[in-house]
């Protein structure tokens, strides 16, 4: 009998900021981080989105794991202009031996 | 000291439109080559610190590079149409990215947030060498500088459509708004990247210092309407509201507007008195 082996897994992020709030909606920003250090992903190392849309990071095996909230304007600042608002995180877990 | 004047090389109205939208102008190869020649070896020497919103002659003598920089007519020029004849230094530092530096600066606005409407710096960014993809040119996010956020606060974002990697001839100038979303790019050569940063403060209201003899030109509000891939479209509208009212206080024109967005919002009819309505 042998022992059972010990997998390793880890996580890589993907960061999609859509045009609106629908999760089908267009690409406008990517962030991409690798828990495996197989890839050193960093500001401005592209041009062109890994996906279209959201719906299309789901289709190639991304799980969503966060949603950005719906949050009404601060009263008095409804025209500031601020942070990207439609911000879905994904993952995949990855097994090293793999 | 004020900057020279050569009022031939102001600013148009269309280019201030730009600025305003862009947040940034870029003068390509602006600077002659026996001055890229020379920056190089000014630059790793280092140029001496000054303190905090020294007068442009006390903080580059007369002779000096960056006075000599700042001096040329087509920079001359469009300094003074955005911060006047006479702005101050808030500092100035050079910026080297190292060969095969791991990692890029997080995308960030320099200083700490700066809410001025009507009041803007201005940073000018000089780059002696020709910048290839490569060597990690500044990442500028175009139309970013009225984005109401923090240094480093926008580190998370790495990649925005339509973002502006920069690649460009020696002697090239960036004059950039002061809330630009911009970071030095990993530099994957084996070459140093030099960029040479002064940061100007207006000493005078910033209220049609440029050539506005286009002032009625319709480009000028084509600028102004330019909408970047990286706007979710229902926040593109809200930059159209804001760059209109850094225009307004641009020109000094507070009934200018654009396809009505302002004015739409803020009309508030008052009531009729017995004066005004009809009997």
């Amino acid at each position: 009998m042998t022992a059972p082996t010990k997998r390793i897994i880890r996580q890589q992020v993907l960061v999609l900021y859509l045009s609106t709030s629908a999760l089908d909606s267009a690409v406008v920003g990517w962030s991409r981080y690798d828990g495996t250090g197989r890839a050193n992903p960093t500001t401005g190392d592209s041009d062109e989105p890994p996906y279209e849309t959201g719906v299309a990071a789901l289709q190639d095996g991304w799980r969503l794991f966060q949603a950005a909230q719906l949050i009404p304007s601060y009263p008095g600042h409804e025209y500031d202009v601020s942070f990207l608002k439609h911000e879905f995180l994904f993952e995949k877990l990855v097994d090293l031996d793999e | 000291m004020t900057l020279p004047a050569h009022p031939e090389h102001r600013l148009t109205s269309v280019q201030m439109a730009h600025f305003v939208a862009h947040g940034f102008l870029t003068m390509t190869a602006v600077v002659p080559q026996p001055m890229n020649d020379e920056a190089i070896g000014v630059l790793s020497a280092g140029i001496p610190p000054v303190p905090y919103g020294t007068a442009v002659g006390e903080a580059f003598p007369a002779g000096s590079f960056p006075r000599g920089l700042v001096e040329l007519p087509a920079v001359a020029g469009a300094l003074h149409s955005l911060v006047g004849p006479a702005p101050t230094v808030d500092h100035h530092a050079v910026h080297i990215r190292q060969p095969g530096e791991g990692t890029a600066q997080p995308l960030h606005g320099d200083a700490i947030i700066d809410v001025r409407v009507d009041a803007f710096d201005v940073q000018l960014m000089y780059y002696p060498q020709d910048v290839t993809l490569q060597m990690g040119g500044t990442l500028i996010v175009p139309g970013s500088h009225l984005r109401r956020t923090n240094e480093t606060d926008t580190g998370r974002y790495q990649n925005l459509r339509g973002q502006t990697r920069l690649v460009c001839p020696a002697g090239t100038v960036v004059l950039l708004h002061h809330g630009i979303w911009h970071g030095g790019r990993r530099n994957d050569t084996d070459t140093l990247r030099y960029m040479f940063k002064i940061r100007f403060n207006p000493t005078v209201p910033q209220v049609r210092l440029w050539n506005t003899d286009d002032l009625a030109d319709p480009a000028v509000a084509e600028e102004l309407r330019t909408q970047f891939p990286w706007y979710e479209p229902a926040t593109g509208r809200l930059e159209r509201y804001n760059r209109i009212r850094m225009w307004r206080a641009l020109t000094g024109d507070e009934s200018y507007d654009l396809d009505y967005w302002v004015t739409r919002v803020t009309n508030r009819p008052r009531p009729l008195t017995a004066a005004t309505s009809d009997k």
